[in-house]
């Protein structure tokens, strides 16, 4: 399998702080990777250095190989061809997840059509509207049409979710990045969103880098586990040996918390 | 297929229902304004510089408004002086917007350094009083003009928009939104026209129509003090100036001035507080 994404040694700092450090991993085509840590551990700003989209307060050192290019100290301008093209993202807030002012249709069709501008193709609007409907109905919207033509605070928070997978999915990327997706969703929603990503990354054959504080949810989706705490990766590994045996005390917390709220789950009436 | 339905159905019944009044008593203002400000070019009741009548005549049927120091009819010069208002305010407001809107994008896009030094320019432009600016463009030009109060007016309104637009495309650049199309591939043009400038446009619309109210206010103030249009341009400022020696013994010269200024201002900022509502879909279904 060839490798679709290397990080090495990736740190992170703004004015003094050092809010990354010592990174490294690997992401090859169609592997599902998760990343975990506690809120603040630098899930979200390895992300943003992977997309080569940290905030200008922030310098990132060491080496991002994105498909074989390097994303570290790359000019955004050289980015902006990479970007769609190689890896996509998917945030948490489905609010502000998409333009509030546009219709899905609208958002979905600019990211279509900027896909084919790429291939050198010009598509026209019945085209774009035929590729909207498939893209909706593939992130199964019910009512692609109706939802094409509404505004994103017309529909529900997990059908908010569901068109920016949409978005994301019309790239076409090689990777795909969910910095918690499912955090703000009530359980029943989460669980079909994180069945449908999983199902979606798996037919498309696209890599996965999944980032959540949520040990369950981490599980279900990726193959692989990345721990981060206060910047730093401490453990990684298969999904499921990692979380039977933790070798690192942190994970090993980590795991119990998460058995722990599930037996309360469980005895509740 | 109900929910499309009912959706459909409820946003027609609001947008029918709900003509917002602030929309439909400042358009009335301002409607009036633009048609009496269009009739001046086809008819006036009397010649702008006719003395038509005795000096200082209080209203009478002959005319509305009564007449100047001078004779002239009143009614004659504020009805010029509606155009003169909105053809100053027109331009100011599309010279400011121009470059006001132009300047915050760019700010809100640059780095951090440009970003910064744009800012305190800004800044430093505001804290200009329009009045010395107009006064500066008038003794480097041949003198005051319709011209010079429209780039005065418009260049002090600029730095304004151009600091309201910087936040608010930046706020808009904060969003997930933002970061999604980034990754997706747009680049920062196809971001500020698609994304930043739809978002921030129902907030602009309403400060131009605000700011159209200062620019009145404004070419009044310029007018005032004799830095505005100069005769036959019968400016409310200038009316109001010449009025201002008699005010006692012959108020109506300044009251009838006044009250155009007054209900062109208001009517222009209700507009404003209409069009934004009409112009957020959030806001619309809201209602
Ligand atoms: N713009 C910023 N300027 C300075 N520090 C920041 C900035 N953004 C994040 N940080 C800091 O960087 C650290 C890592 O933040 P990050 O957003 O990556 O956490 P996270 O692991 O994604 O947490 P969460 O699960 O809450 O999203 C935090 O300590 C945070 O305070
Ligand atoms: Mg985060």
């Amino acid at each position: 399998m060839s490798t679709l994404l290397s990080v090495e040694n990736l740190e992170i700092r703004t004015a003094g702080r050092v809010l990354v450090s010592g990174v490294s991993f690997s992401i090859t085509a169609g592997e599902r990777v998760g990343l975990i840590g506690e809120s603040g551990s630098g899930k979200s700003l390895t992300a943003l250095a992977v997309l080569g989209l940290l905030p200008d307060s922030m310098r990132a050192s060491g080496s991002v190989l994105m498909d074989g290019r390097q994303i570290v100290g790359a000019r955004d301008r050289d980015l902006v061809p990479l970007r769609g093209r190689s890896v996509a993202a998917v945030f948490q807030e489905p609010m502000t997840a998409l333009d509030p002012l546009m219709r899905i249709g609208g958002q979905v069709g600019e990211v279509v059509r900027r896909r084919a501008a790429r291939d050198g193709r010009k598509p026209g609007r019945a085209e774009v509207d035929a590729q909207v409907t498939a893209l909706l109905e593939r992130v199964a919207l019910p009512e692609p049409g109706r939802v094409a033509r509404a505004f994103p605070h017309e529909i529900s928070g997990g059908q908010r979710q569901r068109a920016a997978i949409a978005m994301a999915l019309a790239c076409r990327p090689k990777l795909l990045i969910a910095d918690e997706p499912t955090t703000a969703l009530d359980v029943t929603t989460q669980a079909e969103i994180l069945k449908l990503m999983e199902g979606l990354v798996r037919d498309e054959g696209m890599g996965l880098l999944f980032i959540s504080h949520d040990l369950p949810v981490v599980a279900t989706v990726a193959e692989r586990a990345l721990v981060m705490r206060r910047g730093e990766l401490i453990e990684e590994g298969a999904v499921e040996p990692l979380f039977d045996r933790p070798a690192h005390p942190y994970t090993e917390g980590l795991v119990a918390a998460a058995r722990a709220f599930d037996a309360a789950l469980e005895t509740a009436p | 297929m109900s929910g499309h339905d009912a959706m459909v159905s409820g946003n027609g019944r609001a947008r029918k229902a709900a003509l917002p009044w602030p929309l439909a008593v400042g358009g009335l203002l301002v409607g009036l304004h633009i048609v009496v400000a269009l009739l001046t070019l086809v008819w006036t009741p009397y010649g702008v510089g006719d003395m038509a009548g005795g000096r200082l005549e209080a209203p009478s049927l002959a005319h509305w408004a009564g007449t100047d120091r001078l004779g002239r009819d009143l009614m004659t010069q504020i009805m010029i002086g509606s155009r003169i208002a909105l053809l100053v305010g027109c331009g100011a407001v599309a010279l400011g917007a121009l470059i006001g809107v132009t300047i915050g994008i760019l700010a809100a896009f640059a780095t951090r350094t440009l970003d910064d030094v744009l800012a305190a320019a800004l800044d430093i432009l505001i804290a200009f009083p329009t009045l010395l600016l107009a006064m500066l463009i008038v003794a480097s030009s041949d003198g005051a003009s319709l011209g010079t109060a429209i780039l005065a007016i418009g260049i002090a309104g600029s730095a304004i928009v151009a600091r309201l637009t910087r936040i608010l495309a930046k706020r808009v650049l904060a969003m997930d939104y933002i970061t999604a199309a980034r990754v997706a591939g747009t680049g920062w043009p196809g971001i500020a026209r698609i994304h930043v400038l739809p978002n921030i446009w129902p907030t602009l619309i309403v400060n131009f129509a605000l700011q159209f109210g200062l620019a009145v206010i404004a070419e009044a103030s310029l007018s005032y003090l004799g830095l505005g249009a100069p005769p036959p341009n019968a400016s409310w400022g200038r009316l109001l100036q010449e009025a201002q020696a008699s005010v006692y013994t012959a108020p109506f010269g300044a009251i009838a001035p006044g009250i155009a200024l007054v209900s062109l201002v208001i009517g222009l900022n209700l507009f404003a507080d209409g069009l934004r509502d009409a112009a957020d879909p959030t806001r619309r279904r809201s209602r």
